[in-house]
């Protein structure tokens, strides 16, 4: 499905980057030593401090479904004409606690396996050509 | 110096701090209404700032005071839904002749400052202490209960209006709109999320581990909707007393499934406010004082994408231990529950988290399924909520006020109205209000 364009901050650069070399990273808390996405300037665990020390670790890309809803009445123009779609929540095999968003690619409209292992891919956005990260289910 | 907001530390958001230290020490005593619209005409009469003060010289008239006792105002700054004023649209010049103007030229129309409250009533010639309470009324509710506690002001109004214009916003509006995302969408809308998913999400999770469906939402959604055309404030009764039925409910379409139309609220205009004082001084006051028990706040901070429902379930029984603890109470207290309701998908995590009636995690859509009518033995949700008489996130707090002072007309609960709980908006972020007929 065609997606907006990420726009990349100073924050977010590095996982963006590593999208467009089909890897993906993300933000880790080298003061208590903890995931975080959506990548932020300050550590957004409770009691961290000073929670601004971060470096990128490199994720294996696999995972598997949280969850999902179906989405009837987008408000994204250009994701409209796809309804209905599935948003899926995935979360990272190295520590759930971290979720991303996916469209399932190749998953049926609202046959979402639950619990379902799924491995990452990276789908290029027609605007600028910046890649975001997708899951599909695998297994 | 200007209006600021309340500081963190006048807010019970951590367990373990023992009974609220002003229990029974403030009361509620008046309420005031605008009229509800579903946007605006643009003509003076109707605009937020004239709504607002509308609600606030009810609120005074219905309390019984003269204005010069008002002493604090507590109000919520932000009163957009989502519909912003164009950048290239004039404000109306009546509305510029009418109103005095602070440096904010969308003041009053589209959010209202402590300032321009005071600049445009006159006749509250003496408030000393003015707070914002951000967000919404149950913010504010919290922030001026704390006020008076603390003694910072003795006859307090509590106000919150919302404004609501022409044409969509959200759906293909600004950054829905465009072929690229910055900010915090690069990691929610990009893939096309409305409002609603993160809760709708939540559901199906909740449903898949206690084994429910969607299906039985319908008796509570259909409450929401009989309850709230009883509450003559609010907006469907005022313009489209619409009875739903289970058939119109099931048969709804799907706005991000498993949410349906009517398990969202509708967008509208109208303010409310409250007059809170000290049991003495609401002694010479013209209605009966709802004492409050506790304030409650609840400030979890989410891992990542979500709340998924585990921090949800966390987030709202840790409230409902705030709840408890600094009231002293427990479940079988509470005469009635007014917890938050707009999404109607996630009012089970409140019920839930409070225990209403005894509910456990995962029981709440068998107890909807029981009789939770204003004429039962476990009223749920008397006021009917957003989703009953609109988007206003302020129906739960009027309606707790009514329903204890024996006000609350069609609405009122047949069992006696003792002590009730209001409070939301979201079950991972709100604060709660503890309400009761006697100082406890």
């Amino acid at each position: 499905m065609p997606k907006q364009s990420p726009v990349p901050d100073e924050v977010d650069k590095p996982f963006w980057d590593a999208a467009n070399e089909d890897r993906l990273v993300i933000q880790y808390c080298t003061d208590c030593n903890m995931l975080q996405h959506p990548p932020a300037a300050t550590c957004n665990i409770p009691g961290c401090e000073p929670g601004n020390n971060f470096e990128w670790r490199e994720m294996s890309g696999r995972g598997r479904v949280y969850g999902y809803g179906v989405m009837y009445d987008c408000p994204v123009t250009i994701l409209a004409e796809d309804q209905p779609f599935n948003i899926a929540v995935v979360e990272l095999e190295e520590d759930p606690g971290i979720k991303m968003l996916s469209h399932l690619p190749g998953t049926p409209v609202d046959d979402v396996p639950v619990g379902a292992p799924v491995q990452v891919e990276f789908e290029v956005t027609p605007t600028t050509g910046q890649k975001v990260p997708e899951w599909r289910v695998v297994g | 110096m200007p209006t600021q907001n309340a500081p963190a530390s006048m807010y019970r958001s951590t367990e373990g701090l023992g009974i609220w230290e002003h229990k029974g020490k403030v009361a509620a005593v008046g309420i005031g209404h605008s009229p509800t619209a579903r946007r605006w005409d643009e003509t003076t009469d109707t605009s937020l700032g004239a709504w607002s003060i509308l609600a606030l010289r009810r609120a005074i008239e219905d309390a019984g005071v003269r204005p010069d006792e008002v002493d604090g105002l507590v109000m919520a700054q932000e009163t957009s839904t989502g519909s912003p004023w164009p950048s290239d649209k004039p404000i109306p010049p009546d509305f510029l002749n009418t109103y005095k103007s602070t440096d904010n030229p969308l003041d009053g129309i589209a959010r209202l400052s402590a300032d321009w409250i005071l600049m445009n009533m006159p006749e509250l010639t003496n408030v000393n202490f003015t707070m914002y309470g951000p967000g919404c009324m149950s913010n504010a509710v919290v922030t001026a209960a704390q006020a008076v506690g603390e003694g910072l002001t003795e006859v307090c109004l509590v106000l919150k209006g919302w404004h609501n214009f022409g044409g969509r916003y959200y759906v293909g509006q600004g950054a829905a709109g465009g072929n690229t995302v910055s900010g915090p969408g690069k990691y929610s809308t990009l893939w096309g999320t409305v409002a609603c998913y993160t809760t709708a999400m939540q559901f199906e999770a909740y449903c898949r581990k206690y084994g429910k469906n969607h299906d039985m939402m319908a008796p509570f959604v259909v409450n929401e909707k009989r309850n709230g055309l009883m509450f003559p404030e609010g907006f469907w009764a005022q313009h489209r007393p619409e009875v739903l039925t289970v058939e119109d409910y099931l048969a709804a379409r799907w706005i991000a499934k498993p949410a349906n139309l009517f398990d969202n609220d509708i967008p509208i205009m109208a303010s409310a406010a409250y007059l809170f004082t000290t049991p003495e001084r609401a002694k010479d006051m013209k209605q009966k004082p709802v004492y409050i028990l506790n304030v409650a706040s609840d400030r979890t901070q989410v891992r990542s994408f979500g709340p998924t429902l585990e921090e949800a379930e966390a987030a709202t029984d840790e409230t409902g231990r705030k709840i408890y603890e600094g009231s002293g109470l427990s479940p079988s207290d509470l005469s009635f529950e007014n917890m938050y309701d707009g999404f109607t998908l996630f009012h089970q995590f409140h019920l839930e988290g409070i225990r209403f009636a005894g509910v456990q995690r995962g029981e709440a859509l068998d107890f909807y399924a029981t009789d939770i009518t204003i004429e039962g033995p476990n009223p749920a949700s008397p006021s009917g909520g957003n989703a009953g008489a609109g988007r206003t996130r302020f129906w739960m707090h009027t309606d707790s006020i009514q329903q204890i002072q024996g006000r609350a007309g069609a609405r009122q609960i047949s069992k006696p109205a003792e002590i009730g709980v209001s409070g939301g908006p979201t079950p991972t972020g709100g604060n709660f209000t503890v309400w009761s007929s006697t100082p406890g």
